[in-house]
């Protein structure tokens, strides 16, 4: 056997391997990853204050100028170190990576919800104290952070992911320690179905995909569409699967399905087996990131229709895509431009202490967080079972998003808006009750 | 006929791109026969990089008046340069010590350069852990369009540098004196080094001009697709250098002309493979090619079979 034969093909096998290793996200640490301890021993007035000051004294910096939630405990200030009475909650997120918006705006709503909740006087007469853990937007990652905030960090409840595939790794490690898990933003609906322990405040895909069909057959009267999604997203996998399926079912045409993936960032030959069909418009139920680059892709082809996605639309980080995205349409959980007394206080509230509008994500961490203190002061005890039963016999729970009540598949029934993206501002189109 | 023609042109671009990081790979394996797992990540460490000195140099995002040609060959040079310095700190401090040692060895070292480059290319003191927008450095509307095939200015641009920077490194190797020794210690280590050529000076001299030419398909990488550049630790830069390598690989590893070729091949495969059969299996189709060569022909498309005395 010749020699170059021999090491060309182990070669191959080892460069393989150590590539599947990389895309399973087997990385080690980036060395972000440690917690964020929000003020509550601290006076209430320090707590509240807690999170703009940390983010002062050298926060990262964040996607678009704004700061990032510090994820560094040994840095935190010492008045923000919590005591033994405490009563610990934990959230895994992506606070770094290409979904960093996500992660960080849910982690602000929650930590103004954790501020404001001390502010009152805690839960059971006892402060609240927020453990963060960056799980680097990996499954992988998010594996062990969870494990983490359960083994380590003793948390008596769990909130997290944004992104669906991330939610269902974390998920079954919270139902096999018997640790309640709320989703904040988890869309797809498997997640949910991991177990009692495990439930959300969101809408789910089945209902967010029918939206988007009902706004392109109904209110925009599109005959002809197409789909371009990430196979190895669940949340994108499933929500183009529903989507598809009903606005067939409205009568609609679906021309073209194309399918990219994780590490793809050229979708020029999907576009471009696209553009041929000519659809009316191109359902892209992705994350921002991949979003930016997808419409800006499809207009240097030369596609001019406009695309519509679901709610991983959903961050500042879109003005990346410039003009690529203007006049182009997403489904959400709330407009920041509602007129609910709720919604005003809380998109005011956050703008005075973070100094942008909220996303539907940042108002999702919010909810989620009151819910599990509502939950938390119903139920007789702290532990697994007591709290998840507290959490799933919410019942009218008014949140910023909407009054949640958790269903018996633990999800909850909510309206859903669309938003049309203007000149970079997202401006209410329309809202899609269920 | 307008899908064919527009997924023949963009193939061809990528492949290109693939092209060029083929080339490191295929030069370093020439004349040390052993595979740099960390080049991908100086193709990211490329991009990074020029969207670094981009910003320097007041080059903005979005919204901002397209900058004068030369400052994107600016920015092209300043990623070469310091990508060139890199790759040569990496062969003298990681590769170098272990001239002697087996070749595992070396190959485990290699991926350990590779993580620490994608984790320092994360810090906050580098780059950051958040995708970042590459400024526009060239006007990205269509050049022409020919019955609806889009050319465009930044493809023609990847083309035509690529094009550029291969025959200058065809000249390189089979023309001048440096290319000579860099064939002769390619060919035999030991009887080079006897007829005077400085092997060291040659290998650096090596990782040197590969390591340049991914911080150049990096800074075209750039030019083609704007959008957002993910970071650096993240799975895209693997996948990229993944394929580069089975372009390396199928093209014929260590022969120069054979990256190029295998480059184009992977880049074609893969677009029409998207575009016509199937955009499921998009990895599927360039490595369903690389299992094809390596059963069919191990030695590579170009590569020549060599004979192991026993």
């Amino acid at each position: 056997m010749g020699a170059m034969r021999l090491i060309a093909r182990t070669a191959s096998v080892l460069m393989i391997g150590f590539g599947l290793a990389g895309l399973s996200g087997c990385e080690q640490k980036s060395g972000t990853g440690t917690g964020t301890g929000t003020g509550a021993a601290a006076p209430a007035g320090n707590a509240t204050k807690a999170p703009s000051e940390t983010a002062s004294s050298g926060g990262t910096k964040a996607p678009g100028g704004s700061e990032a939630p510090k994820t560094d405990s040994a840095a935190a200030a010492p008045a923000a170190e919590g005591s033994a009475d405490d009563i610990v909650i934990g959230h895994y997120a992506s606070i770094t990576g290409s979904e960093a918006t996500f992660g960080i705006s849910t982690d602000q709503g929650i930590q103004m919800a954790v501020a404001e909740r001390n502010k009152a006087g805690g839960v059971k007469g006892r402060q609240i104290r927020l453990i963060t853990h960056d799980n680097q937007g990996k499954p992988q990652e998010t594996q062990t952070v969870v494990t983490r905030l359960i083994e380590g960090d003793k948390v008596v409840a769990v909130l997290g992911e944004v992104a669906s595939s991330r939610s269902l790794a974390g998920a079954p490690i919270c139902q096999r320690k018997g640790i309640p898990m709320i989703t904040p933003s988890s869309t797809n609906e498997d997640v949910t179905a991991v177990g009692d322990m495990i439930s959300r405040v969101c809408f789910i895909d089945p209902f967010q995909g029918l939206v988007g069909a009902k706004f392109c057959a109904e209110t925009m009267k599109f005959k002809k569409g197409a789909a371009l999604y990430n196979r190895a997203q669940a949340y994108s996998s499933g929500l183009k699967t529903v989507f598809v399926d009903s606005f067939k079912k409205l009568g609609g045409e679906v021309v073209a399905e194309e399918a990219f993936s994780d590490g793809d960032n050229d979708f020029s030959a999907q576009l471009t087996a696209i553009r041929v069909k000519n659809p009316e418009f191109i359902y892209v139920p992705g994350y921002y990131t991949e979003v930016v680059n997808i419409a800006r892709q499809a207009r240097k082809l030369g596609i001019t229709c406009p695309l519509v996605g679901g709610d991983g639309w959903d961050s500042e980080e879109l003005k990346n895509a410039g003009d690529a995205l203007n006049n182009c349409y997403f489904s959400n959980h709330y407009s920041h431009e509602d007129t609910r007394p709720e919604v005003q206080e809380f998109v005011k509230k956050y703008q005075d202490q973070y100094k942008k509008v909220p996303d539907g994500l940042a108002a999702l961490g919010y909810d989620a967080a009151r819910l599990l203190f509502d939950a938390m002061e119903r139920s007789p005890s702290l532990g697994g079972k007591d709290l998840a039963g507290a959490i799933n016999s919410t019942k009218n729970f008014a949140g910023v998003t909407g009054n949640i009540t958790i269903d018996a598949n633990r999800n909850p029934t909510k309206d859903a808006v669309i938003l049309e993206i203007v000149n970079g501002a997202l401006k209410y189109k329309a809202t899609i009750k269920p | 006929m307008t899908q064919f023609l527009q997924t023949l042109f963009d193939g061809v671009t990528v492949g290109c791109l693939y092209a060029l990081i083929a080339l490191g790979y295929t030069m370093v394996y020439g004349i040390l026969k052993f595979i740099n797992f960390a080049h991908s990540d100086v193709f990211a460490l490329g991009v990074w990089l020029s969207i670094t000195i981009a910003s320097w140099l007041g080059i903005g995002a979005t919204g901002q008046p397209t900058p004068a040609w030369y400052m994107g060959l600016l920015v092209l040079m300043g990623a070469m340069v310091i990508c060139g310095l890199v790759g040569f700190t990496i062969e003298r401090v990681a590769y170098k010590p272990l001239r002697k040692a087996p070749r595992l060895n070396v190959l485990i070292t290699a991926i350990g350069v590779s993580l620490l480059l994608q984790n320092l290319g994360q810090q906050k003191f580098t780059f950051g852990p958040y995708p970042k927008s590459f400024p526009t450095l060239m006007e990205s509307s269509s050049l022409f369009s020919v019955s609806g095939v889009q050319v465009r200015l930044s493809d023609v641009a990847v083309i035509g540098t690529a094009v550029v920077l291969m025959a200058a490194l065809q000249y390189l190797i089979y023309h001048t004196k440096l290319g000579s020794a860099m064939r002769a210690v390619s060919f035999n280590t030991r009887n080079a080094s006897l007829m005077g050529i400085n092997v060291d000076r040659v290998i650096s001299f090596t990782f040197i001009v590969g390591t340049m030419l991914a911080a150049a398909a990096g800074f075209l990488y750039g030019l083609k697709y704007e959008g957002q550049a993910k970071q650096t630790a993240d799975s895209m830069w693997v996948m990229l250098g993944l394929k580069a390598f089975v372009a390396a690989v199928v093209g014929g590893i260590g022969n120069v002309r054979g990256a190029v070729l295998g480059g184009l091949l992977i880049g074609l495969i893969e677009f029409f493979g998207v575009a016509y059969l199937s955009s499921q299996y998009r990895d599927a189709y360039v490595f369903a090619i690389l299992i094809l060569v390596l059963l069919l022909k191990p030695e590579g498309v170009l590569g020549k079979a060599t004979v192991e005395k026993v």
